[in-house]
């Protein structure tokens, strides 16, 4: 089988990220193999499949986090505005901070307060900000909590509940200012009041950042995305406009799956 | 089987189960009552020989009253200074490294050296420092004392500080790397703080055991009637003053070795129970 072209042409745009016959490795398995596909800047970009079928392994590729794992390698290549990631004069440090991630379970320092928790990023990259409390209140009210947690900054980060943890860790994400973000079912440990925060906040994201997210739901990848990618068996099968994709499918294997008849 | 049997079965079954529970009942008791006489006779001698000049007065030759292990109590104090000045760096290093690195020869190397070193009786690490230390400085010193210790508690530090390490949860780890944090501000801004009560912890109990050792210190920081002033020199400490004061035939000397243990296990006490208290707020938190 080989990589599926887009079938229908994305609109006029311009490409923030690009994977090129990119393939991962673990030591044991592969977990990807020749994904070719761009990521279009100001969009949200779904990334939907059964499981195992290398979501996560795909989106970690994108902001060297996958070689994170011991033992585990890429091949082919991923461009970051043209440029490729995973040369060797380029240093892994730099592209997680343009391309951020928010992790499938919060993952919010749980010892460090709010506070600290949005000052996080800046202070691991070895930055002090000139007014951290402007910092802070910009990446709160961005990530939708800002009213909510105004008075309990000094909360440790691992009292909140487990909505406030992942949009707390959005907002930990967006007060380093990356470029992309990549969400890795963001969602799945949420109810669905917390969930619908979460997609709200994704709407209005999308006007500064660009946005890749994986998601188990086929309902949240079409009210969220407007791109969407169907993986299967670490292959990209069909990529394309979301309400061309959910509505008519190219690829035999991608309307089994939307319509519910795998995975 | 016949309800008979199982009846006889079930019966001798309860009745070696009531045995164990009573045996280790037993035992439990017989460990309690061991350690309160222990505590009870060091409390009950101890007072009584205890007083403001046994805390701060120098020892006097003996049969004259009125001398004190105020040099000793200090005396201890510094070596277990001076013993973490060198433990603490070298057994932390040597954790971060073991728990991060995780695989290889020399991580495995050194792994099973911390484990042999821990089961070395201390005795052997004061005639190893007698042997280089002392021997070079061609007398006892503060410093080969605090040396000795030190030896008694790199592995304790090492192998607490690798455990508390390998604690920190993965994904607190792989939050900091995909911020963009170097692997070096990974550990020293999220791994350690993380891990810094349970390698507190560890400290503590190698402080309080260190504190408690004579024999690594009986030939290296041997032994001197006045304060320490100089770490070249040799130093009183309450584990030697002990066993010195124990072995001599005079009875005011066998009252200040029981003041100077109540003194030294009070001190050994703070250590456990400060550790205790650390390490139960940990179990709170997780
Ligand atoms: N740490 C690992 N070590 C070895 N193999 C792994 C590891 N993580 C994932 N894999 C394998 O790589 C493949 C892709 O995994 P990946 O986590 O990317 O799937 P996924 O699509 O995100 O699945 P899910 O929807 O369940 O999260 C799977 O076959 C999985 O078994
Ligand atoms: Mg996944």
């Amino acid at each position: 089988m080989s990589t599926v072209p887009p079938s229908t042409p994305p609109p006029p745009h311009v490409e923030k990220m690009r994977a090129e016959n990119l393939g991962a490795k673990f030591p044991d398995a592969v977990a990807l193999r020749g994904i070719t596909m761009p990521v279009i800047e100001h969009k949200v970009t779904a990334v939907i499949g059964p499981s195992g079928c290398g979501k996560s392994t795909f989106i970690r590729c994108l902001n060297r986090m996958h070689e994170v794992v011991p033992g585990a390698t890429t091949s082919g290549d991923v461009l970051l505005d043209g440029k490729s990631i995973y040369g060797s004069a380029v240093d892994p440090v730099g592209v997680r901070r343009k391309v951020g991630m928010v992790f499938q379970k919060p993952n919010p320092f749980p010892e460090m307060s709010v506070r600290d928790n949005v000052l996080s990023g800046l202070r691991l990259n070895g930055i002090r900000p000139a007014s951290p409390d402007v910092v802070v209140e910009a990446a709160l009210t961005q990530a939708a909590m800002w009213d909510e947690m105004r008075d309990s900054l000094d909360r440790p980060g691992g009292s909140l509940s487990g909505g406030q943890q992942q949009r707390l860790c959005i907002a930990r994400c967006l007060a380093l200012e990356p470029e992309v973000i990549l969400m890795d079912e963001p969602c799945s440990s949420l109810d669905p009041i917390a969930t619908a925060r979460i997609e709200e906040l994704i709407h209005d994201l999308r006007e500064r950042y660009t946005i890749v997210i994986v998601t188990h739901s086929m309902q949240q990848a079409a009210r969220v995305s407007d791109l969407t990618a169907f993986f299967y068996l670490g292959e990209l099968v069909e990529y394309g406009l979301a309400d061309v994709l959910f509505t008519r499918p190219e690829d035999p294997r991608t309307e089994e799956y939307i319509t519910g008849r795998f995975g | 089987m016949s309800d008979a049997a199982r009846v006889r079965t079930l019966a001798s079954r309860r009745a070696s189960e009531s045995f164990v529970r009573g045996l280790a009942a037993g035992v439990t008791a017989l460990t309690v009552v061991g350690l309160a006489s222990v505590l009870f006779s060091v409390v009950g001698y101890g007072a009584r020989g205890l007083s403001m000049t046994t805390l701060t007065a120098l020892p006097r030759p003996a049969g004259v009253p009125g001398g004190g292990v105020a040099n000793a109590i200090v005396g201890t104090l510094l070596l277990v200074a001076l013993a973490c000045a060198i433990a603490l760096p070298v057994g932390l290093l040597a954790g971060i490294h073991l728990a991060e690195a995780r695989t290889g020869k020399l991580v495995r190397l050194a792994r099973t050296a911390a484990d042999a070193l821990a089961a070395v009786p201390s005795v052997v690490f004061g005639i190893f420092v007698f042997g280089v230390l002392v021997a070079w400085m061609k007398h006892f010193s503060a410093l080969a004392g605090g040396a000795a210790l030190a030896l008694t508690m790199i592995p304790t530090v090492t192998r607490a500080t690798e455990v508390a390490v390998r604690a920190v949860p993965e994904r607190l780890r792989e939050a900091a790397l995909a911020l963009g944090a170097t692997r070096h501000r990974v550990i020293a801004q999220v791994v350690l703080p993380s891990a810094a009560r349970g390698i507190a912890t560890g400290v503590l109990l190698a402080v309080g055991r260190a504190a408690g050792e004579a024999a690594p210190l009986l030939f290296t920081a041997w032994e001197s009637r006045f304060f320490c002033d100089d770490l070249r020199e040799p130093t009183a400490s309450l584990p030697v003053s002990i066993f010195t004061y124990t072995i001599s035939p005079y009875d005011d000397l066998h009252a200040q070795a029981w003041a100077a243990a109540l003194v030294l296990v009070s001190l050994v006490l703070v250590f456990q129970v400060t550790a205790r208290l650390l390490s139960k707020r940990r179990d709170d938190v997780s």
